[in-house]
């Protein structure tokens, strides 16, 4: 356990503490691991036994109404609309909500936007205040989660950038039933081909539980969610 | 604050420091409140998942995976994180870790943002970027409440989980001029989510920590509930992750395991509200500058030690701490060290290269909950154990063979060895014993070095007559007539030798 290591001359070489610190985990892992790595990385890594559940066993139906349930157990808003009601749906919660002004993520289908009540605002370089005045976003969703009522965002392609579903206090997200899987494995699966982009993963309004364990709907992200599933 | 340095290097043995706390009705009443709130939900969620041993194995594979591993992840993730426009930096120890993220902090604000890291807490950054003139403003509501209290975070999760809601108030009126604010945990987020939009909207730099390096992409993914994390990884220009060397996972694919155990085992929800994983720079959204350290910090000694070195397999989730016996009595700064609970009694010592922390091994009874809930099945008990031993053979050797423990321990062994010395010890403390018995029948006080025993329990004492004296003594002629009578065995147990 001698500390191999030279007084302070290199410290400032930021190529030296890479060296060494490499040079520190080869060594330590050949003084530790009693079968050597004859295996590559790539090999050894298929060889992680996965038997977990990564299938889903549920009906379409099924999968929604347990999307659902998730969902509202968070806390969030849960509709449900055919593909053609779409519009009439959104116009219908955002008089509920009295949102004026919605700002629009890349993804979202011009049909869904009702001709009346509320203005919809596209994100041509707008300022984080200018998104910040907005009552809040509307956007599609990438992928969804049924098992942890997860909605999979991909940005900036399909979504746009990250702040749109950030700075307003709500948050409307249209999820199409075809998106919608049963399992985590599924959806990392099918987010999978977008992993250098940036992602979001939003479970529920944000909340926090630091006080006294009490759960707290809306802490710095939109403080309401409200999701529609056409179907 | 204190800085961790300092605090570190001379802090109380674990039940010096404990003794205090247990006086603290406050605070104890505080941590029970929380361990059992996030332990029942943790249990109801991880009881729905019928291959909730399937996903341990598989995560506890991938942590070893990867640290077996280690050189070839690491190169990877800084290639690709590289290609991604991001800036890779390599720290050997806190001291030089604090120096590149205080080069790479400055600017005219003289404020930074931070998302809640406990590797940051390690290496004392927050002491540091204030010695140089830059105001650290956490953005987690806990940290929050734990850097407005000039306090130290207490648990893995929740760091504040010792205040409670009353004196989160009078902290935020003293600090945010709110002598109106309510003590509802609704009107404390609400004012900490005012408070805070004007740092998340004014301040240039943000420091993370990490809670997952992808090796594959270069990408970084950050666990969190409150919204904090995204605004400082979305709205600074300039976004700084330190990252301990063991937080590498292989592939992207292999969040699918660990979002699934991270989440259920730290706060007991399916999912944490938000996840976000970005890599490298995206231009034209998020910060325009990206940097990660990565930090040894003695990492590299842990990993050196076969028997503890799954103590890196770690995704800091706390459940270990929820679920301790010690922890739930003691909370977490008995422990006197940034990672409390089993995972610190573990850790803390091995990162200080047993220098420090020496207690802390022995600050468990070995139940094994810690191992039962822990999400990449670390055998904390058997890590102990092995630490322990660590422990007495780093002592001097002359200190090692005249220390009383010692010297107790080879006189057993010796009385052990031979039948007559342990008969006759057993005769000798019959008598030596009668002074000590109390009238309740109990040894309720040893003397000496022996009273450690006894100061939290009573003994019995050594009965009048052994089995091994009764078993001579007894009437042999029940068994002589039982002899000679035909033997009473089914056909089966006749086949079995007699031993």
């Amino acid at each position: 356990m001698a500390e191999a290591r030279e007084p302070d001359v290199s410290a400032n070489d930021p190529l030296s503490a890479r060296a060494e610190t490499l040079a520190r985990i080869r060594s330590a892992n050949r003084a530790s691991i009693s079968d050597a790595r004859t295996l590559s990385a790539e090999e050894a890594w298929r060889k992680i036994p996965r038997n977990y559940r990564d299938a889903g066993l549920l009906t379409e139906s099924d999968r929604i109404e347990l999307f659902t349930e998730r969902l509202r157990e968070y806390g969030a808003g849960v509709y449900s609309s055919q593909p053609a009601q779409v519009a009439g749906t959104i116009a219908e919660i955002l008089q509920k909500r009295n949102k004026q002004t919605m700002l629009l993520s890349s993804d979202v289908d011009p049909n869904w936007l009702p001709q009346t009540g509320a203005r919809f605002v596209s994100d041509n370089e707008l300022s984080y205040a200018e998104m910040e005045a907005c009552d809040g976003v509307l956007t599609g969703c990438t992928v969804a989660i049924a098992i942890t009522g997860t909605l999979g965002l991909c940005h900036p392609s399909p979504l746009g950038r990250r702040a749109l579903t950030l700075l307003p206090d709500y948050h409307l997200c249209v999820v199409d039933s075809a998106v919608i899987l049963e399992t985590v494995p599924e959806g990392i699966r099918a987010i999978e081909p977008h992993r250098t982009q940036p992602i979001t993963l939003i479970s529920g309004p944000s909340a926090t539980a630091d006080i006294e364990m009490t759960r707290i709907q809306g802490v710095h992200g939109p403080r309401v969610l409200d999701v529609v599933i056409v179907a | 604050m204190t800085p961790t340095s300092e605090r570190e290097h001379q802090p109380l043995d674990f039940p010096s420091a404990a003794l205090p706390l247990l006086h603290d009705a406050q605070m104890r009443g505080n941590v029970r409140h929380a361990t059992g709130v996030i332990q029942g939900k943790r249990f109801r969620v991880v009881g729905e998942m019928p291959d909730w041993q399937l996903l341990r194995e598989a995560g506890r594979q991938i942590r070893a995976h990867s640290l077996d591993y280690l050189d070839f992840y690491l190169e990877q993730f800084e290639q690709r994180c590289t290609a991604a426009g991001g800036h890779v930096h390599w720290a050997r120890d806190a001291a030089e870790a604090n120096r590149i993220v205080l080069q790479l902090a400055q600017n005219p604000t003289g404020r930074v943002i931070k998302i809640k890291s406990m590797t940051t807490e390690e290496t004392g950054l927050n002491h540091a970027l204030e010695a140089a003139g830059i105001q650290p403003i956490e953005t987690d509501l806990a940290e929050l409440i734990v850097q407005l209290g000039h306090d130290k975070p207490s648990h893995i999760v929740v760091p504040a989980l010792h205040k409670n809601r009353h004196q989160v108030r009078e902290l935020f009126v003293r600090a945010m001029n709110l002598p109106h604010l309510g003590d509802r945990p609704e009107d404390l987020a609400e004012a900490a989510r005012v408070y805070l939009r004007q740092q998340f909207l004014s301040t240039p730099v943000a420091i993370s920590g990490a809670n997952f390096l992808i090796a594959e992409t270069g990408g970084v993914c950050i666990v969190e509930s409150e919204g904090n994390g995204r605004m400082c990884l979305t709205l600074p220009r300039k976004l700084i992750s330190v990252a301990g060397i063991d937080k590498i996972i292989p592939r992207f694919r292999d969040l699918e395991v660990m979002l699934q155990l991270l989440p259920r085992s730290a706060t007991g929800e399916r999912m944490n509200p938000y996840n976000s994983v970005w890599t490298g720079v995206h231009p034209g959204d998020g910060p325009q500058e990206f940097h990660v350290v990565l930090l040894d910090n003695r990492r590299t000694e842990v990993l050196r030690d076969p028997e503890a070195r799954e103590t890196l397999h770690c995704i800091r989730c706390g459940a270990c701490q929820n679920a301790c016996p010690v922890y739930r009595q003691t909370g977490g700064h008995a422990y006197g060290s940034v990672y409390a609970g089993p995972i610190g009694a573990i850790l803390t010592p091995q990162l200080a290269l047993m220098k420090r922390g020496q207690s802390l091994p022995y600050a468990s009874t070995l139940c094994g909950a810690c191992y039962e809930v822990c999400p990449v099945k670390i055998n904390i008990p058997e890590v102990l154990i092995h630490l322990r031993g660590r422990v007495v053979t780093g002592r001097p050797r002359s200190l090692r063979a005249l220390h009383p423990e010692a010297i107790i321990m080879r006189s057993m062994q010796w009385m052990f060895l031979s039948e007559t010395r342990f008969r006759l010890a057993q005769q000798f403390g019959r008598i030596a014993q009668r002074p000590w018995i109390r009238r309740s029948g109990w040894i309720e006080r040893l003397p000496s070095i022996l009273g450690g025993w006894t100061r939290t329990r009573d003994l019995r004492p050594l009965p009048p007559q052994s089995f091994r004296e009764w078993f001579q003594a007894r009437p042999r002629s029940a068994i002589e007539s039982a002899s000679k009578s035909p033997p009473q065995v089914s056909p089966e147990s006749s086949e079995v030798p007699h031993g």
